[in-house]
């Protein structure tokens, strides 16, 4: 890569949300900012070789975006006057224009309001994590399919449905008022969260691609923490992913085999990464009532302090789990918690709990709840059964990694079966 | 599309009921009463109800399908299209908000941006 493919990378990543944010401000539709903002990138590629990266690059960017916005909107006119407007035309005054002085530097509200407005609960989940990624992240829609495993034309007019959602519906452009604020906070955060994993456990995919979803949603997590510095639950999402990327190597062997927690080298992980989580999580935790993002990042930061998987502070990680779950019951919190049960009490008094939501059924399909059970049954002596259970996590399994780590399970268990 | 301010955006609110046998008779005299007042609340909230609706229980309707006359709704809900109205609103949140406010007995509602409205004359 040159130096200038390189520079235009690092805008690419650093600067593109701000870029579009407030090339929105000009066109007062997202389509033709987007088309605008792209453009401008390619352009900067031969504008830079030729004349050399200029000093403010996010600034060069905005200015192109701009001009190009505005001629894109010169020759819509006519058609244009008859969509609904992003933004009201008291947001498009001279307030607005007021950042015209430094080359067109969004203010951080604007970067905020995209997110908002990609992360709105009246689009559909997997609708607002595309729209993030293209519209906040700068992602092309052919890498944003890949990571999906969907074919390109797919999540093409996945993204088209969203955009003329936004417009017809007109989901507004804005940060939600205070009332709304927690609610909408925590649907952006899970969108960055959903991010993370996919990258992290995805069920298929190419490794390169995947990598790139938790390095977008780390730089997510950042961008949301700095521009929400009084949300707790940020700083909680924020430390919650650091502990994985801090975990991340040490999570499959060298032939790419799932490797469990228990199993895991634990010098291998990182202990900055470890620390600077755990300094947020303190912090967040002192900030009232914890929280899902703060508890799971708690109990995280936990497990990677310990020494060893036996010498974790169980008791404390299923005080965790007790209060997760008021916050935010779920069936997969509780098949969690019945871990650490088995950890504090024996996995005789776990193995009531799992069955009790094999029982209830919302978790079918999801093969962490026989895999779970098998270890319990293994641990009971009943390896016969744990086998079984652990055959059946397999047939509900997509992930090669996974599929290896459970089949070879079965059989240590039980030679014979 | 004839909206009172060109900051305004029109939506239709459909109301789905989860209809009773002697619905409408047997709607709860609370939810008749705050839909009496409702209208009010809205302008207060900034919005505008431009026209509203209220429709006789499902059962009846009559559907017709490829010029088939059948019994009953064009298509079987638990919940039934009992009306809508016609609502100006800055945007989606604005309109979110009062639409969750609509008197509903047992139900819900379902909030779409509006593509067009032709109002008769008055005859």
């Amino acid at each position: 890569m040159t130096d200038v493919e390189r520079a235009v990378a690092d805008a690419h990543r650093g600067e593109w949300a701000a870029v579009l944010a407030a090339t929105v401000r000009v066109t007062r539709d997202l389509d033709t900012a987007e088309e605008a903002v792209q453009d401008a990138y390619v352009r900067a590629l031969q504008a830079w070789r030729r004349d050399g990266v200029p000093a403010r690059p996010g600034a060069w960017l905005t200015t192109v975006a701009r001009r190009t916005a505005l001629n894109l909107l010169r020759r819509r006119r006519t058609f244009e006057a008859k969509l609904p407007l992003l933004l009201g035309p008291e947001e498009t005054g001279p307030g607005a224009t007021a950042t015209d002085g430094d080359g067109g530097a969004a203010i951080p509200d604007d970067r905020l309001r995209l997110v908002f407005t990609c992360c709105h609960p009246a689009l559909a989940p997997e609708a607002q994590v595309a729209l993030t990624l293209r519209l906040v992240c700068g992602v092309a829609t052919r890498d944003i399919a890949r990571a999906f495993l969907v074919a390109e034309p797919t999540m093409a007019a996945r993204l088209t449905r969203a955009k003329k959602k936004i417009a017809a519906a007109r989901i507004p452009y804005v940060v939600p008022p205070a009332a709304e604020l927690p609610a909408r906070v925590d649907a952006a955060l899970t969108v960055v969260h959903l991010l993370y994993s996919t990258g992290h456990t995805a069920p298929a995919g190419d490794d390169l691609v995947r990598r790139e979803l938790c390095e977008r949603a780390l730089d997510l997590a950042q961008v949301l923490r700095r521009l929400l510095p009084d949300h707790p639950e940020v700083a909680g999402l924020h430390a919650l992913l650091l502990v994985h990327e801090a975990r991340r190597r040490t999570r499959t062997d060298t032939a790419g085999r799932l490797v469990r927690l228990e199993d895991q080298d634990r010098s291998a992980w990182d202990r900055d990464l470890i620390a600077e989580a755990d300094g947020m999580v303190v912090t967040a935790l002192r900030a009232g009532p914890p929280g899902r993002f703060t508890l799971q990042a708690a109990i995280a930061s936990l497990h990677a302090q310990a020494p060893t998987y036996e010498s974790t502070d169980w008791a404390q990680i299923l005080a965790l789990y007790d209060e997760l779950g008021r916050v935010w019951s779920s069936p997969v919190v509780a098949l969690n918690r019945a871990v650490a049960v088995a950890m504090v009490h024996g996995p005789e008094a776990a193995l009531p709990e799992v069955e009790r939501l094999e029982g209830g059924g919302r978790l079918a399909g999801y093969h962490y709840l026989p895999a779970t059970k098998a270890d319990l049954l293994h641990r009971v002596g009943r390896d016969a059964d744990a086998a079984d259970a652990y055959r059946a996590a397999l047939a509900l399994c997509d992930n090669a990694a996974e599929r290896e780590y459970l089949a070879e399970r079965a059989r240590s268990v039980d030679p014979a079966g | 599309m004839t909206t009172t301010d060109e900051t305004l955006t029109q939506y239709v609110v459909l109301i789905y009921e989860h209809q009773t046998p002697n619905w409408p008779d047997d709607m709860p005299p609370e939810v008749m009463a705050a839909n009496e007042t409702f209208d009010d609340w809205i302008a207060e909230q900034g919005g505008r109800v431009v026209a509203g609706v209220g429709l006789q229980a499902s059962d009846t309707a009559t559907a017709v399908r490829n010029g088939v006359v059948t019994d009953g709704p064009f298509i079987e809900t638990k919940e039934a299209l009992a009306g809508l109205y016609v609502l100006e609103a800055r945007d989606l949140d604005h309109a979110l908000a009062i639409a969750r406010m609509t008197p509903v007995a047992d139900g819900g509602v379902e909030v779409r941006p509006l593509l067009g409205l032709q109002l008769g004359e008055p005859g």
